[in-house]
């Protein structure tokens, strides 16, 4: 499907952790485009979008960490009120549940990252209402 | 048909006996009759039982051979783990018709250890708990509130019988939700009840928080507190907390249960009935008999059970006999309160647990790793920190805490307590070197 991938690591609530994720990815060279940290309950969930995401994933692993690839859906939308409203009503419509999400802006273009169950079946939704879903290459270029 | 309490010998002052004769026997009186059920004991299991045939058969021992009381040291010991592999009938002399209860230890997936008995053995056990009960001054005009989990442990049910032989008024409460207990002793007047160590410091904190002041508004004169090992100042603080007389009592399933050893009013030790059990205390390590007086591993062999007699049980745990006669007149020996153990097993809100138990738990899935430690609490509050498996991380949060989830659930049916669970990333529990350190016991009991 080409879906944009987040690299998510499993992290204990504690000083430290965070720092020892971006250590391993400067040694590596990788680039963070995009970082949310969740913490729920005890558990820690750090969200990356990286530059290169299979060597951040790789690098990771390889310093024991619990690392794995999250498929999630880039779309991207005019920089003015109601163009958020636009996309999610679209999938509301069709009954499908938005499970994270996080939007941010750059040069004037705002991007959105959704996750949901069926991710194919939200992408056609979307670019039948004539939505532009990035693929991977087209959001790191930004 | 259960007869009718017996009229007790009352004297005003000085100690009241169930059964003054047995309790106060001659040294020597006691000595030929114990030989007598270790002979008795020893012909029955060689008859009825395979596993000590076998064993006997492997020392070239016969009954004929046991003709004093040190020949006892000749004959083989019974451990933990030859009850499980003799589960479930292997130890039994009886057929099943006989047979009349059964209670189980911990343990679903490890095999459990199965305790049975016969009609004289649930009387018998019965008869030494009603000794304790009436030892500690407990007579038929006393209100026995059972605050022990009834089923298939032993420490509910045998103190319900003892105290029924007694003539107590007895309420099988069972454990937990203090609103109810608290009803209970308030409507009738409970005088008297079996608790854990853990679960009287919680009551009592209920109580206080109820602003319910036991001296003023409750009858409780005693508390038979047991199931878990405990200090002399953990002892002074149910005292002083529920304003009771607290009685230390020994017992294992093994040994039919609570009512082994019991304190008499002196509390200086407990008082084994030994008419009933061939006490020895040996080394750990060699099984050697250890001087009087001295620390080591408790061995139990029975004298008059029928069902499922045990020659040399290895307890585990760990006591000394108290040398001097006791002036209550009781000429059964004392046991010092229990030390430790010489295995691994934690006792946590009654029930015994080993750590391998829960390794067995983590290992029967594959989304955890190795490495897992056990964190004991404040009262009795267990969590076990469990690393997940490095690839078993998918980023959804839920599934962790599903996973998390059904641990607990598998834990509580292996060890029949509830735990609080912690998925932890991989690496992030201490490793030692050499053997695992699996328990950290920050309990103050």
């Amino acid at each position: 499907m080409n879906a944009v991938k987040l690299v998510a690591v499993f992290a204990e609530n504690k000083p430290g952790l965070l720092a020892r994720v971006t250590k391993v990815l400067a040694d590596a060279g990788v680039n963070i485009r995009w970082i949310t940290i969740a913490t729920s309950e005890r558990f820690g969930v750090i969200k990356i979008l990286a530059d290169q995401g299979e060597r951040a994933f790789v690098s990771l692993r390889d310093h024991g960490l619990a690392v794995s690839l999250l498929d999630v859906l880039a779309v991207e939308v005019a920089d003015r009120p109601g163009a958020l409203h636009a996309v999610v009503d679209c999938l509301a419509r069709r009954h499908i549940n938005v499970e994270n999400a996080s939007g941010y802006v750059v040069q004037q273009r705002a991007v959105v990252l959704i996750e949901a169950k069926d991710l194919v079946e939200a992408r056609q939704v979307l670019q039948k209402q004539g939505l532009r879903v990035l693929s991977p290459e087209e959001i790191l270029k930004q | 048909m259960i007869r009718p309490a017996k009229k007790l010998p009352v004297a005003p002052q000085g100690p009241r006996y169930w059964d003054r004769s047995v309790e106060t026997i001659s040294r020597e009186t006691l000595g030929r009759l114990q030989l007598q059920r270790l002979q008795t004991t020893v012909r029955r299991v060689a008859r009825h039982v395979s596993f000590y045939q076998q064993k006997l058969a492997e020392l070239g021992l016969t009954p004929k051979d046991i003709r004093s009381l040190a020949d006892v040291r000749r004959l083989p010991f019974t451990t933990s783990a030859d009850l499980r592999a003799t589960y479930p009938r292997g130890l039994v002399t009886l057929g099943t018709d006989r047979l009349l209860r059964l209670h189980t230890s911990s343990g679903t997936t490890g095999k459990p250890k199965a305790l049975f008995f016969s009609r004289r053995d649930v009387n018998n056990a019965a008869e030494l708990m009603a000794r304790c009960l009436v030892m500690s001054g407990m007579t038929s005009e006393d209100v026995l509130q059972n605050m022990m989990t009834y089923g298939l442990f032993t420490g509910a049910l045998v103190m319900h019988y003892g105290a029924e032989k007694v003539g107590c008024l007895v309420i099988p409460a069972g454990p937990g939700n203090s609103e109810k207990q608290l009803l209970l002793m308030l409507d009738f007047r409970s005088t008297a009840v079996h608790v854990t160590p853990s679960y009287a410091l919680y009551f009592a904190g209920f109580l206080e928080s109820k602003g319910v002041d036991p001296r003023r508004d409750l009858a409780l004169r005693r508390a038979f507190v047991g199931a878990e090992p405990y200090t002399e100042d953990t002892r002074r603080k149910i005292e002083q907390a529920l304003g009771v007389d607290v009685f230390n009592s020994y017992g294992l399933s093994e040994m039919n249960g609570p009512g082994v050893a019991f304190e008499c009013e002196h509390k200086h030790g407990m008082h084994l009935w030994e008419d009933h059990y061939l006490l020895e205390i040996v080394d750990p390590q060699t099984g050697e008999p250890l001087p009087e007086g001295e620390y080591g591993e408790l061995v139990l062999t029975t004298l008059c059970r029928e069902a499922m007699p045990l020659l040399r049980y290895r307890t585990r745990d760990i006591t000394a006999v108290v040398p001097e006669p006791c002036p209550c007149g009781r000429t059964h020996r004392r046991l010092q309160r229990i030390r430790g153990r010489s295995d691994d097993m934690l006792i946590v809100r009654g029930v015994n647990i080993y750590p391998q138990q829960i390794e067995q738990v983590l290992m029967s899935l594959p989304q955890v790793g190795r490495n897992y430690l056990i964190v004991l609490d404040g009262l009795d509050e267990m969590t076990v920190k469990v690393e997940l498996a490095q690839t078993s991380f998918d980023g959804q949060v839920e599934h962790l805490v599903h996973l998390e989830n059904e641990i607990v659930s598998r834990l509580r049916a292996e060890i029949l307590t509830r735990p609080k669970v912690e998925l932890v990333p991989p690496g992030s529990l201490p490793v030692s070197e050499g053997k695992a350190r699996r328990v950290i016991d920050n309990r103050k009991l």
